[in-house]
């Protein structure tokens, strides 16, 4: 009897209890079937029209000139944020290509131009884990995001652990917490009728605990996508997602 | 420019009934939604979608302020003859977006 | 040491909603569908399903399909089904127009819901019978049609 406990034991716990969720796997099932139909999803407009933008000459070469075809972008978006000089998100490597290779003006964080370029080169990723980069320089950027991943914040007094990492599957007047995961962005999200990045959310979450959000592009918002993304190493990136 | 996704099969055994699936960028501005300044932003949906299957309407959807932002429509259609389906949206300002599709029926 | 208190966290449930004033119409939804119904001797409830989640993750979108039993043939078919909501600022959802090349009777689309509400269907055949459905949603977090 106990060598069949045992036994079972050692079948069963090799599996690596993962208990990692997306934020897909928590929501209804209405909102998962939008997110997974091509021709359903909102998300899709955006990527089509990074599509046009990618062979799009602005300021005289398109990223097509230089890249190739948006399919050698597959991967890319799985390792970012990188390190180049200074941490780096996957928004500001395309405004760095613009101003350094394209000779052209960045893009506003949240222009939809930005947000379907993001969308277009995320999406060659759909479906592959999460891979965080391997620089070394990335440690101490990671460790500053677990840093203000767990530091209280805003008039309510709460860090981000306390809801995602304590309270997660809980509700919160409707919403339901999740664990908090980057695996989607940009996401078209049903609160905002549109499509947004991952550091519009991250400025949601702490409006949500009254507390003045870090600027777009600040060193802490991509201190915390580094955290954040390795934290979710492993699963498989969805862009675009659909939450709610 | 509005764009659009547009879901028809390519090809279809004639009698067979087949669907049709529509996703077009839109903010539907109800219309009751006051903007920073407090005053109400003007109405802009799309009011009116047709569907015309080589010329003839087979569908029409007449829309109103609760339809949510970015209109998503799945009908379907008899296949008939091969041809062009064509998607027409027109919105608050009279524009009208077009659309098309080929169909071949077997 | 972490825990957060029970008021912080309701507090910040709080922010992430928005309070949002109902626009109770049931007698404007009432209004609409007799307006549609043409004086027709009213609705009568059959032949017409309505799907709608029983529970709404959030109001700015809701799937909705309804479906109406007719062979779809020359001689019977649908000409009309229109959609209406007691909750939301104005009581019309979408008036969808068939013909029997239409095939069969089924439409989708995607609503908003300022609040938990009833939300009808109403079928016109084309013996100019009116038929309808009702479905009851509940919304978790309600259509943004109040600013924000
Ligand atoms: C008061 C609880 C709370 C706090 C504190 C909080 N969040 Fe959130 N967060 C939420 C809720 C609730 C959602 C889901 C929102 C929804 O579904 O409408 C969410 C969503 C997210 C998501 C999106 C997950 C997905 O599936 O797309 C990420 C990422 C996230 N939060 C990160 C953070 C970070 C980083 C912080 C700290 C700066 C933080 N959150 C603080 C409650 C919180
Ligand atoms: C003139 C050539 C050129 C153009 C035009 C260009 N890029 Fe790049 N891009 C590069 C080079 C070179 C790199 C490698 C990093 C570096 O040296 O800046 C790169 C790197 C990237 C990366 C990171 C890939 C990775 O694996 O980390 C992304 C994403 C990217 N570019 C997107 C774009 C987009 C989007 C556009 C159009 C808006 C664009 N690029 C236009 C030359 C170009």
């Amino acid at each position: 009897m106990r060598r069949l406990a045992l036994a079972l034991a050692l079948v069963v716990l090799p599996a690596e209890a993962d208990d990692r969720r997306s934020g897909f796997d928590v929501m209804g099932p209405d909102t998962q079937a939008m997110q997974q139909d091509d021709t359903a999803n909102p998300g899709i407009l955006w990527v089509r029209d990074g599509e046009a933008l990618w062979t799009r000459a602005d300021g005289g070469k398109s990223c097509a000139a230089c890249h190739g075809a948006v399919e050698s972008m597959r991967g890319a978006a799985a390792r970012y944020p990188v390190f180049d000089g200074a941490p780096l998100s996957l928004e500001q490597r395309i405004n760095r290509c613009r101003t350094t290779h394209q000779g052209a003006t960045p893009l506003a964080y949240e222009s939809q131009e930005l947000l379907a370029l993001t969308a277009v080169v995320a999406h060659q990723s759909r479906g592959l884990p999460i891979t965080p980069d391997a620089d070394p320089h990335l440690g101490a950027v990671r460790a500053e995001g677990e840093r203000l991943f767990r530091q209280r914040q805003g008039q309510l007094d709460l860090a981000c652990s306390q809801c995602h990492d304590d309270n997660a599957g809980k509700r919160l007047a409707g919403n339901l917490i999740p664990q908090g995961h980057p695996t989607g962005y940009p996401v078209y999200r049903l609160e905002w009728q549109g499509m947004g990045s991952l550091q519009r959310r991250l400025r949601n979450c702490q409006g949500a605990v009254r507390a003045e959000p870090y600027a777009y592009g600040s060193a802490e918002l991509v201190a915390l996508e580094a955290y954040l993304m390795a934290r979710a190493g492993g699963m498989p990136l969805e862009t675009p997602a659909v939450r709610p | 420019m509005p764009r659009t996704l547009i879901n028809v099969p390519q090809s279809v055994p004639r009698g067979t009934v087949f669907e049709i699936k529509t996703l077009v960028s839109h903010p539907m501005e109800t219309g009751f939604r006051p903007d920073e300044s407090g005053r109400l932003r003007p109405r802009d949906i799309i009011h009116t979608f047709v569907c015309t299957y080589n010329g003839e309407e087979v569908f029409r959807a007449e829309l109103f302020p609760a339809i949510a932002a970015n209109p998503f429509l799945s009908f379907t259609a008899v296949a008939t003859e091969s041809g062009e389906l064509a998607f027409h949206w027109t919105d608050d300002h009279g524009a009208i977006h077009t659309e098309t599709a080929r169909i071949t029926v077997t | 040491m972490t825990e957060p208190t029970r008021r912080s966290l309701l507090a910040a449930g709080a922010a992430l909603l928005l309070v949002r004033p109902a626009h109770a119409t049931p007698q404007a939804m009432a209004e609409a569908i007799r307006a549609f119904a043409e004086g027709a001797a009213k609705a009568q409830p059959g032949r017409v399903r309505l799907d709608l989640p029983a529970l709404v993750e959030n109001g700015n979108s809701a799937p909705l399909t309804v479906a109406v039993d007719s062979p779809m043939t020359p001689d019977t078919f649908v000409r009309r089904i229109a959609v209406f909501n007691e909750k939301n600022p104005q009581p019309n959802v979408a008036v969808f127009h068939l013909t029997p090349r239409s095939g069969r009777a089924v439409v989708s689309t995607r609503m908003r819901l300022a609040d938990s509400q009833t939300i009808v269907a109403v079928a016109e055949l084309s013996d100019g019978t009116f038929w309808s459905a009702r479905a009851e949603v509940i919304v978790t977090l309600a259509a943004c049609l109040e600013g924000g």
